[in-house]
């Protein structure tokens, strides 16, 4: 039985060095299941994925990704970072109201949210205020609607072909 | 869409740009990409990539399937690799539900996807020397891999769309004969390996075609979020089954082959020494296989608990990540995202390219080894 598919990726060390880096912005911090979630303010977002990946302990120098989830009252914007160093992980998540679907963009952090934030842009319509170019990425232009929102239905075979 | 060549001429100086369009259909695109390419004389100086040619909406649709059909959305992503994907999506289930899988399943996983890898270096290998205008490696590459794609076949049925990883194991056991079978093809790959160094590594013609070419450094490629042979190139020793190992790869013995310049070359080299380094792995598990079950417990419909889990496994193409959200006591996904490698690594592309000659830029792309059924998802 192999021993290594249940990673923990959280210290209780790390985990207080979050701590002490974020008390500005006070966001909620806690373990699950083996990664450091964060639920951070929408208008603190850059600045905290700034100082988690500038401190040198810490090191956020990774983005894997940037998912949207939708949870039909609200959507989530999801940042999963890691350290090249250490194995660490830490999950940030923001909370995203419908009426008002924008959010910081973290692109002058890490060049590698271009491609992540266009693709929330355009499966789910949520604008990454900052951003340089919001131009469709993954749908052709003039797709109208969000196919990644649970709201979208997949058309049927008659509505995209005809008979 | 543009497809005739434009000429913008610039008011405050001599020269005139000029932009062409490359792709879709074009062979060292690697499947639907296209790019447009602004040029000064014979220098890029502008690269403007699209992609999404080849989006079916796996996420979308996965939201539809039960737990268990989802695997072969996952066989169609990185259609090279289908073994590293599948294998990515079961564990990400394993570890959502704590499932523990038998050794035996464990092994028969680690060989499957170490050849895997050794099919895709060695497409690669055919594909790049194709790129570049020379026209043996390309036999050489497509022999070495239809070897492999022929034990696949045997073993799950499919020569590519296999469906054989299962969650806590695998579909069935592994064919009779299947040990001498790999020990025999291990012996053709190494061989096969051996004409692949003679024909390209060091062949003068295709170090002066991409040494140096396309650098990019440690911190930007980091920056990007590329992953895989590519960041390892530019001597990252990054590589998720040493840095964050599941399976049974802790207990293996391989090193990871670093680059230094992060140049073309580098990045060949980085895949053509992952191949012996497969090899290797997979000859300590051939010698080791356990006998066993090969299907951990399991319940009959897959229920994970709520939460999210965000599960990735190194690919032959860098870091593949899924994260799934569950709503807790159903059988579909409340959201799956994927995390293609490739998609990370054409990001960094007009970084690369910007300021190389044309003629080079097939070099370029050839060498980030893109997937586009994973990039568009």
């Amino acid at each position: 039985m192999s021993t290594d598919n249940f990673n923990q990726y959280v210290t209780e060390e790390f985990e207080t060095k979050t701590r002490d880096l974020l008390t500005d912005s006070s966001p909620d911090i806690q373990p699950v299941f083996g990664e450091l979630g964060i639920i951070c303010n929408r208008s603190d977002i850059s600045s905290v994925c700034k100082l988690l990946k500038d401190d040198p302990e810490i090191s956020m120098k990774y983005l894997r990704s940037i998912s949207v989830v939708d949870w039909v009252e609200h959507m989530e914007v999801v940042y999963h970072l890691s350290s090249i160093e250490h194995m660490n992980r830490i999950v940030v998540k923001v909370k995203i109201p419908l009426e008002d679907l924008r959010v910081d963009s973290v692109i002058n952090v890490w060049a590698g949210a271009d491609w992540h934030e266009r693709e929330g842009h355009d499966l789910f319509g949520i604008e990454f205020i900052g951003h340089p170019d919001m131009a469709p990425l993954i749908l052709y232009e003039g797709f109208e609607g969000f196919p990644g929102r649970k709201s979208f239905e997949i058309p049927s075979q008659e509505t995209l072909y005809g008979d | 869409m543009e497809t005739k060549a434009t000429v913008i001429r610039d008011q405050d100086s001599d020269t005139a740009e000029l932009r062409i369009n490359m792709g879709p259909q074009h062979p060292a695109t690697h499947g639907v990409f296209r790019m447009v390419l602004t040029l000064d004389g014979e220098r890029v100086v502008n690269v403007e990539p699209h992609i999404g040619y080849l989006h079916r909406g796996s996420e979308k649709l996965s939201e539809g399937e039960n737990f268990q059909q989802i695997t072969t959305l996952f066989d169609r992503l990185d259609y090279i690799s289908n073994f590293n994907n599948e294998w990515v999506y079961v564990r990400v289930l394993e570890r959502a539900m704590e499932v523990e899988i038998p050794e035996r399943a464990e092994f028969i996983r680690i060989i499957l996807g170490e050849l895997n890898r050794v099919a895709s270096h060695f497409l690669f290998y055919g594909t790049y020397g194709l790129d570049i205008g020379a026209m043996n490696p390309v036999m050489i590459g497509f022999r070495e891999r239809e070897r492999i794609q022929a034990l696949f076949e045997g073993v799950s049925g499919a020569r590519m769309m296999h469906n054989y990883f299962r969650v806590g194991g695998v579909k069935e056991d592994l064919p009779d004969g299947f040990v001498p079978a790999v020990n025999i093809l291990l012996d053709q790959l190494k061989r096969g390996y051996e004409d692949a160094r003679n024909t390209l590594t060091e062949s003068e013609i295709f170090i002066e075609r991409t040494a140096g070419i396309g650098k990019l450094g440690p911190e930007k490629t980091l920056d990007y979020g590329v992953t895989g042979p590519v960041l390892r190139a530019a001597g990252v020793d990054y590589d998720i089954r040493k840095a964050d190992p599941y399976s049974m790869y802790s207990q293996l013995d391989f090193k990871i082959p670093l680059g230094s310049h992060g140049d073309c070359y580098d990045r060949y080299m980085v895949r053509m020494l992952e191949i012996e380094q497969s090899i290797n792995i997979i000859e300590q598990c051939v010698a080791n296989l356990p006998e066993g079950p090969i299907q951990g417990k399991v319940p009959r419909i897959l229920r994970p608990p709520e939460g999210d889990f965000f599960v990735h496994g190194e690919n032959p193409r860098g870091d593949l990540g899924v994260y799934l959200v569950s709503a807790g006591g159903t059988v579909r996904p409340y959201r799956l995202k994927i995390r293609g490698p490739s998609f990370s690594n054409l990001m960094a592309l007009s970084s690369m390219m910007e300021g190389a000659y044309l003629a080079d830029s097939t070099v370029i792309l050839g060498s980030l080894d893109i997937v586009l059924g994973e990039v568009d998802r």
